[in-house]
């Protein structure tokens, strides 16, 4: 019942745009399925997804421009790693998770409540 | 949400955490005994009364549910902005009458989720523990990733659909 959620959880963004522009190619998304999981340099990158640092760069500046990627340059290695929308997505997901269970139990309850009733007039069941 | 869940009477706390990378847990107590609460979470007739607030604009087309162990659920749902219905499946690990129930989520194939309810009565009241483990902490970024940008454009909607399955797909 995973994907569910993805189709209940409604988040409404002006950055909408540039994020589904950003996530519309799959190396992007692969890059950030790899920041996911370390973070990396632009060369690392590079190297990962057979490309030229040219190339790279330029997907890593959408991604950084939609907040989904955070660089930051020590010396002269540039590192990636994941952005602060990223975060903040994560906490916005979460309380839309919430609130969807929070009014899936408010039925739970109401259901729960009337199986209450039903047994105090007729007894109970077994 | 709305005026009215303000003045409504006892409804009780929900809480949603990610424990750990790979897991979702979610906690509420409901104002009845285990036996009623578990009842409600194996039975289809009563099962799908909650399962799908209004608020959330899906529609329950079927729900079968056979809450033995190795016994397997499907739900259905439209939405209205999608052509296709959506089938949601998989099978009961584990179902300890009134206390715990584990079941696999497979629609997603090997990205599903598993998810353990545990319930816990205490004074007529039974705490209900929500908690599911995702395959990898990757799996599980996916699916907030791809839950957070689904907005509430319709005409995006199918598009999104697709990227979810392409995200599902690289996974």
């Amino acid at each position: 019942m995973r994907y569910i959620l993805n189709h209940m959880v409604q988040f409404s963004s002006t950055r909408l745009n540039t994020s589904f522009a950003a996530l519309s190619d799959a190396t992007r998304r692969g890059i950030l399925e790899q920041l996911g999981r370390a973070d990396a340099s632009i060369t690392d990158l590079a190297e990962k997804f057979d490309m030229t640092l040219t190339g790279m760069k330029k997907h890593v500046g959408i991604l950084e421009q939609a907040g989904l990627v955070a660089t930051q340059k020590i010396g002269r290695v540039r590192t990636c790693k994941l952005g602060p929308r990223q975060l903040q997505q994560e906490t916005a997901w979460l309380e839309k998770y919430r609130e969807l269970w929070a009014a899936r139990f408010d039925e739970l309850d109401k259901v729960v409540e009337e199986l209450e009733q039903k047994e105090k007039i007729h007894g109970r069941k077994k | 949400m709305d005026a009215r869940s303000e003045s409504d009477p006892v409804k009780n706390r929900t809480t949603s955490e990610r424990k750990s990378e790979r897991e979702l847990v979610v906690t509420r107590t409901v104002n009845g005994p285990a036996r009623l609460v578990f009842e409600a979470w194996t039975k289809a007739d009563l099962f799908k009364r909650w399962w799908v607030p209004k608020s959330v604009g899906l529609t329950l087309l079927s729900c079968e549910i056979d809450a033995r162990v190795g016994g397997t659920y499907r739900l259905v749902f439209r939405h209205p902005a999608s052509e296709q219905p959506m089938a949601f499946f998989g099978r009961y690990i584990e179902v300890t009458p009134h206390s715990r129930l584990v079941w696999t989520n497979e629609e997603a194939g090997e990205a599903g989720s598993v998810t353990t309810v545990t319930f816990e009565e205490k004074g007529g009241k039974t705490l209900v523990v929500v908690h599911d483990l995702y395959p990898s902490k990757a799996v599980l970024d996916d699916a907030i990733a791809s839950g957070s940008t689904s907005g509430d454009m319709n005409e995006t909607f199918e598009q999104l659909d697709e990227l979810l399955v392409a995200l599902g797909a690289t996974a």
